[in-house]
């Protein structure tokens, strides 16, 4: 395995090199990875095309639901082919640690270096913002509604069936606020604590789900009445018309971040893009086509986003601040890694 | 002879043998040989648990298949030519709807607000909507369903093959149809039962879609330790670990069962 790596290494400075040479006369190139769907399509209106235009450089994309496997065996194999991952920040940090992600210098990617600390990293930077919110049906909670976790949590008050993701992210957060702790003071997450909490749960939640689209259908066929979703989803449900709402109180705010794959064929080119992929202003326009917030919140400023567009958006200032920020530098932690493993014996027990 | 087959045999080499070989190679060596991935599987009990349900949800669901295939079976053998026909088609239709639509359409049936919940409740035999689904009931429903020509189609092939004069002569002997049936079709029919059940049995062990979409998450079967191994561990050989005693318990299957009939048996229809 690491003769493998030696010679990855090895072979992407020759990559370089050979390419160096012929970047004179070759428009320069990158390969750019995101999730597909309506998602990459509404970034490719927003923020591809415009950077590649800016920059006088081709895009080439592909897409995949879930990046890591492949980030894993491209790198391993020595040769990797993309260069620009957008994957949920966690990975990106995890494959920092594991040496499958290029550490960034932030002086070139002045963009991001003007974002807040907390959305970036020494391998990534925040692309944009998701929540996991609580949603309700609005037939069976026509008016008091339950707001916060405690209340999801209460099932004297607020009867009616039940849906968390089959995950311990956001997951574990959610038990905890629930049980008291504030949405800023969650990190470092007391596991013990939040397990024992969802075990209260437990026997009311009627599905665990494991994609998105599951927890759509569970909520638009009234399937359960309250559920953990993420918001672009619970909006979507709600634009074809379901009788369905969530609230931004006490959301996980969660992202993606651009990270570059170790080795990449066109870093120099890669490093490029990426401070042109998180300008205020391409990052103004996404929201705009798709139902996520800006990664960077520089976006709200430039007058792009209308306010009243703007208060749909997670990442909207006052919105974010009712939520609580996802620490992804404390789930890829080794307590993080021990919650994630422990989630299968709670799940199966 | 041999550079007739040599073409099949390098594809299986290359696309089966050393794919699995490899998979597991990576169970035992991650930077050295390492029995770990092994370790965990054999004594955390998580993984113990995973496999009993998928043994418990496989025996049920080929129980199930043989009740309701069994009967299938012998009307389509029984019946004429014409009749048979479309006995067999519609048993083999379902072949061509993808697992994943046949899954959905089982949610649409099953849930609270489904099909049969609404009916029931209309008939006001019931006052809640009934747990259909996302448990282990509406997987092993849907995981029948899906499986079931797997059970008919082996049964039938044996079927064709018993001598109808064998009845003929149990009936000139006095026997009653029923007597003729216990004690010469259901006997000569068992190596058709037997091949129809291990066929279900072992694919079922490696379901992963209808407990995925209908299991609401509880229920855990082996393949989804599998795709969550690869998550949980970053590595491919905590999972290629499960893979690879998982396919050992099939080749035992397979072993035992060929101590009573011929494998040809159960993988064609000889």
């Amino acid at each position: 395995m690491t003769a493998i790596r030696n010679c990855g290494f090895g072979c992407a400075l020759l990559g370089a090199i050979a390419l160096s040479g012929t970047a004179a006369n070759a428009a320069e190139q990158i390969t750019f990875v995101s999730q597909g769907g309506a998602y990459q399509q509404a970034q490719t209106v927003a923020i591809l095309d415009p950077s590649a235009k800016k920059l006088g450089i081709t895009i080439n994309q592909d897409s995949i639901p879930d990046a890591w496997p492949a980030i894993k065996t491209q790198v391993g194999s020595g040769k990797p082919i993309w260069d620009v991952v957008d994957t949920p920040t966690g990975y990106c940090l995890r494959g920092g640690e594991q040496g499958l992600i290029e550490k960034l210098d932030f002086s070139k990617i002045p963009n991001a270096a003007a974002m807040p600390e907390a959305y970036r990293s020494p391998y990534s930077v925040s692309y944009e913002f998701y929540s996991s919110v609580l949603a309700f049906s609005q037939k069976t909670f026509p008016k008091d509604a339950p707001n916060s976790w405690a209340d999801f949590w209460d099932v004297k008050k607020f009867p009616g069936r039940r849906a968390l993701r089959n995950h311990p992210i956001a997951t574990l957060e959610a038990a905890l606020m629930a049980d008291g702790v504030a949405p800023d003071k969650l990190y470092p997450l007391d596991v013990d604590r939040a397990f024992r909490k969802l075990e209260e749960i437990k026997p009311h939640i009627t599905v665990w789900w494991t994609s998105g689209a599951q927890s759509a259908q569970l909520l638009n066929d009234g399937e359960v009445d309250m559920e953990m979703a993420w918001n672009g989803r619970v909006s979507a449900v709600a634009k074809e018309g379901a009788k369905v709402a969530f609230t931004y109180n006490q959301g996980i705010l969660q992202s993606t971040s651009l990270c570059i794959l170790k080795g990449a064929p066109n870093l120099a080119t890669a490093v490029k893009f990426l401070n042109e992929a998180v300008d205020p202003v391409h990052q103004a326009n996404l929201p705009l086509h798709i139902d996520y917030g800006p990664g960077n919140p520089k976006a709200f400023e430039t007058g792009v986003i209308k306010p009243e567009r703007a208060a749909q958006l997670p990442s909207e200032p006052a919105n974010a601040a009712k939520q609580a920020l996802m620490s992804y530098a404390w789930w890829s932690s080794s307590a993080g890694e021990a919650a994630e493993k422990r989630w299968a014996s709670f799940m199966q027990k | 002879m041999l550079a007739l087959v040599s073409p099949a045999l390098l594809v299986i080499l290359a696309l089966i043998v050393l794919p699995v070989g490899w998979l597991a190679w990576q169970s035992i060596y991650h930077d050295g040989f390492t029995l770990e991935n092994y370790r965990r599987v054999f004594t955390e009990d998580i993984y113990w648990r995973s496999f009993a349900l998928t043994f418990e949800i496989s025996l049920a669901v080929t129980l199930i298949a043989l009740l309701l295939g069994y009967p299938v079976a012998y009307l389509a053998n029984a019946l004429p030519k014409g009749w048979s026909i479309l006995i067999l088609s519609l048993v083999v239709l379902p072949f061509w709807t993808s697992v994943l639509v046949r899954a959905y359409a089982w949610l649409v049936l099953l849930q609270r607000s489904g099909v049969i919940n609404q009916f029931l409740r209309h008939l006001e035999w019931i006052s809640e909507p009934l747990a259909l689904v996302h448990n282990t009931f509406g997987t092993v429903v849907a995981t029948v369903h899906i499986l079931l020509p797997f059970m008919v189609l082996p049964l039938y092939a044996t079927m064709q093959k018993i001598p109808n004069e064998l009845m003929q002569a149990g009936a000139s002997l006095g026997a009653s149809p029923s007597l003729t049936f216990v004690r010469v079709f259901l006997p000569l029919s068992l190596p058709g039962v037997l091949a129809g059940c291990t066929m279900v049995f072992v694919l079922c062990l490696g379901f992963y879609i209808t407990p995925e979409l209908l299991g609401g998450g509880r229920t855990v079967m082996v393949s989804m330790l599998v795709s969550r191994n690869v998550e949980l561990y970053n590595q491919f050989g905590a999972a290629s670990a499960v893979a690879v005693v998982l396919l050992l318990s099939v080749l035992a299957i397979f072993f035992v069962v060929s101590r009573f009939i011929s494998l040809d048996r159960v993988l064609g229809q000889k």
